[in-house]
């Protein structure tokens, strides 16, 4: 049954928690009169040991039951399981797309479902466009959202001041985005490794700094609001105007109709972003970024410049963050500082971290689980920040390399056959 | 002359405690390579405890102020270094020897954690701290605008100076100081040499989150005013400094720390307040543009 020493760790685990949990949840600081006083909940403390001590003991448990039987057979499971998936990934990538593209007619798809599936979608985008930097060009960038929120401002206010329609900022959107990564880039992409993260979260804070502080230009915290929302070809999404879609295609007024053409429209934004990424790999400039991430020593040898290539993706990484920033701007119909922190940049990283750095698919399921999940479990308000935080920490634990860890090579020298032999 | 001198004394205090959170940082660095995103949440715990440990004091009626002072800063320093050393057990442990990204996204996660942890525990809503330590003294006067050196800022540079010689002496002399430096150089050999490297990096984890403690509980005696929040923005502004200072040094880090406090008093002191983040960051880039390393770091051979 169970041994004493193994009585005696999950009892040192448990008075750990205990001894974490004395100042922080066994007494609270409350107001009282005159200021602040101390209110006990000791019981709690109590409550955590007993509760730590017996996970503790059944986690053990498990672990050597797993241990007995043969290997590691949870993760085993779980590489098999990626094996499997990658053997039908164009079919399940496939599946995918055309799923993405009927649900919007699908029974279950209600106004909640599909405003849903718009916020994923837009964090897919945003997951693409820094895997460029991220996964193929190996930068690590904390200050994504930097250009997310340029792209948003920057569409907010040609739409307000020169009275530009959606369709038409879009590109300057993209273009002022990746003017910025280049302004950023250039000087601090000589910078190795976690330098230059701590320059981008700097530059990230720096730009949320100025948005909130630049009142005559961006309103400062209280942001631009009433932001045009975009037509097709001139059809708007409005109940009274002329050229409204429902009167153009006689059908009865429905706000539904705004949330599925936006649904539309990111999907479409982020398949280019995907298609782009493909292509891009394939073409010289994809090859040199995934040369330089392996081994930039290397690569200079070979005569490859390697400030102009980090700067390349910087820049295309940059103005797929700025597009998908216009369509939030558009979508939301108000920004404001606040949808900038650098948590966002912090959830879009971990989105591509999780999927499995350069994996396209990986990025989708991990967009869902990040922020599919977490909205779903809205009731959890509070609790929410918590368990997604220790989520977090959790799948990194149980799969450090992401939840799609396999990636396809390039380039194969000797066809599918040889190097599926050799795996 | 005496507005410059008395924005000295300001970001001095300041610089102080960044370079204090700083340490931690660059010897985790150090040590293990990674960015430790929860640090800046440990300060934000360390100044929380400090505050707990203070209330529970006083209600017990104990008057006198340098023993309040002393169990607050035992009390954070103990508890702290047991978060620090859970932090480190639970979420960086199992992914050592992991590609570099793995801690980093396990990092921001533990800080989402701790700081909702806290919120929830202890409420959304700041918490003030009236002044244990009031007075100074009058340095300079010239019409009207008098320079006042506090007892507050007198206490946060003397103790600052007294940890940085101890841990000096520590890092140099102890034998946890030397398997520190070996399992900074090498961790294999260090290993394979008898050092147990465990249990060392467990020991950096536990020391910075002591001195992040310190740190916390001189920033509630300062400003007075502590919320679940205050761990973000002092853990980014320390992690520049370790940056500017040269990642890995310990020097530097206390220089950098310095840096940036004087940068920011400064700042906010002749042009604006608004902007003091900003020019913090731009320092660091600047500095970064001409030395890629740090100011005292040194710099970084690539073996092909």
């Amino acid at each position: 049954m169970v041994g004493e020493a193994t009585v005696k760790e999950a009892g040192i685990t448990a008075l750990v928690a205990m001894v974490l949990a004395l100042p922080l949840i066994g007494l609270e600081t409350v107001e009282g009169q005159g200021g602040l006083v101390l209110n006990s909940r000791m019981l709690w403390v109590l409550v955590i040991g007993a509760a730590v001590f017996v996970g503790r003991l059944a986690l053990i448990a498990w672990r050597t039951r797993e241990g007995a039987g043969q290997g590691n057979a949870a993760s085993r499971g779980a590489a098999e399981l990626g094996e499997r998936i990658h053997a039908v990934l164009p079919w399940l990538a496939g599946a995918a797309v055309l799923f993405a593209v009927i649900m919007p007619f699908l029974p279950f798809a209600n106004r909640t479902f599909v405003d849903l599936a718009t916020l994923v979608l837009i964090y897919v985008m945003l997951g693409w466009g820094l895997n460029i930097v991220v996964g193929l060009a190996g930068l690590l960038d904390l200050g994504y959202v930097a250009f997310y929120a340029i792209g948003a401002y920057s569409f907010a206010m040609l739409a307000m001041h020169a009275d530009f329609s959606f369709w038409m900022a879009l590109p300057f959107a993209g273009l002022f985005a990746c003017a910025f990564g280049v302004l950023l880039g250039f000087p601090v992409l000589r910078l190795r490794g976690d330098y230059l993260a701590i320059v981008t979260l700097g530059f990230g804070e720096m730009i949320r700094i100025i948005l909130l502080n630049w009142y005559d230009v961006t309103g400062g915290p209280d942001g631009i609001s009433r932001i045009p929302r975009p037509s097709l070809f001139g059809l708007e999404f409005t109940r009274n105007s002329d050229s409204a879609f429902h009167k153009f295609f006689d059908l009865e007024y429905s706000s539904l109709y705004r949330l599925i053409f936006l649904y539309y429209l990111i999907l479409i934004l982020a398949l280019i972003t995907n298609w782009a990424t493909l292509r891009l790999r394939r073409l010289p400039i994809g090859r040199a970024w995934e040369a330089l991430r392996e081994d930039e020593i290397a690569s200079r040898a070979l005569g490859l410049n390697p400030t102009a290539i980090k700067l390349s993706a910087f820049a295309i990484g940059a103005m797929f963050g700025g597009f998908a920033g216009a369509f939030f701007a558009t979508r939301q119909g108000f920004i404001s500082p606040e949808s900038f922190t650098f948590i966002e940049s912090a959830i879009i990283l971990a989105i591509v971290v999780m999927g499995g750095m350069g994996s396209q698919v990986g990025v989708v399921i991990a967009a869902i689980v990040m922020i599919g999940l977490p909205e779903w479990f809205r009731d959890l308000q509070e609790y929410r920040m918590l368990l997604f935080g220790a989520g977090m920490v959790l799948i990194m634990v149980v799969r450090p390399r992401g939840l799609l860890s396999r990636r396809n090579p390039t380039i194969r020298l000797h066809g599918r056959k040889r190097a599926g032999a050799t795996r | 002359m005496e507005y410059f001198a008395q924005q000295l004394i300001n970001g001095l205090t300041l610089g102080s405690i960044y370079g204090l959170i700083a340490i931690g940082y660059t010897m985790v660095y150090g040590i293990i390579g990674m960015i430790n995103f929860a640090h800046g949440e440990v300060f934000m715990i360390g100044a929380f405890i400090a505050l707990i440990a203070f209330l529970a004091v006083t209600a017990t009626g104990i008057a006198f102020v340098p023993l309040i002072l002393l169990i607050m800063l035992a009390t954070s320093m103990i508890f702290t270094a047991a978060y620090g050393w859970t932090v480190e057990r639970l979420a960086y442990r199992p992914l050592r020897g992991s590609f570099r990204l793995a801690p980093l996204i396990s990092a921001i996660g533990m800080s989402i954690f701790l700081q909702n942890y806290v919120q929830l525990l202890q409420g959304a809503r700041v918490k003030t701290l009236q002044p244990i330590i009031s007075g100074g003294v009058v340095l300079m006067e010239d019409d009207g605008f008098t320079v006042v050196l506090s007892y507050m800022q007198m206490l946060i540079v003397g103790l600052t100076l007294a940890l940085m010689v101890a841990f000096w002496m520590m890092i140099e002399r102890s034998s946890f100081g030397r398997s520190q430096r070996a399992c900074e150089q090498d961790r294999t050999m260090a290993g394979l040499l008898g050092v147990d490297v465990d249990r060392t990096i467990s020991l950096t984890f536990v020391t910075g989150a002591g001195l992040a403690a310190i740190a916390g509980m001189m920033f509630l005696l300062y400003y007075g005013v502590i919320d679940f929040f205050i761990g973000f923005l002092a853990g980014l502004k320390a992690f520049t400094a370790a940056v500017l200072g040269g990642i890995g040094s310990l020097p530097g880090a206390m220089l950098g720390g310095l840096l940036i406090g004087l940068i920011e008093a400064f700042w906010a002191g002749y042009f604006t307040t608004e902007y003091k983040d900003v020019a913090a960051f731009a320092i660091l880039v600047l500095v970064l543009i001409f030395r890629p390393t740090g100011l005292l770091g040194r710099p970084e051979v690539e073996k092909v």
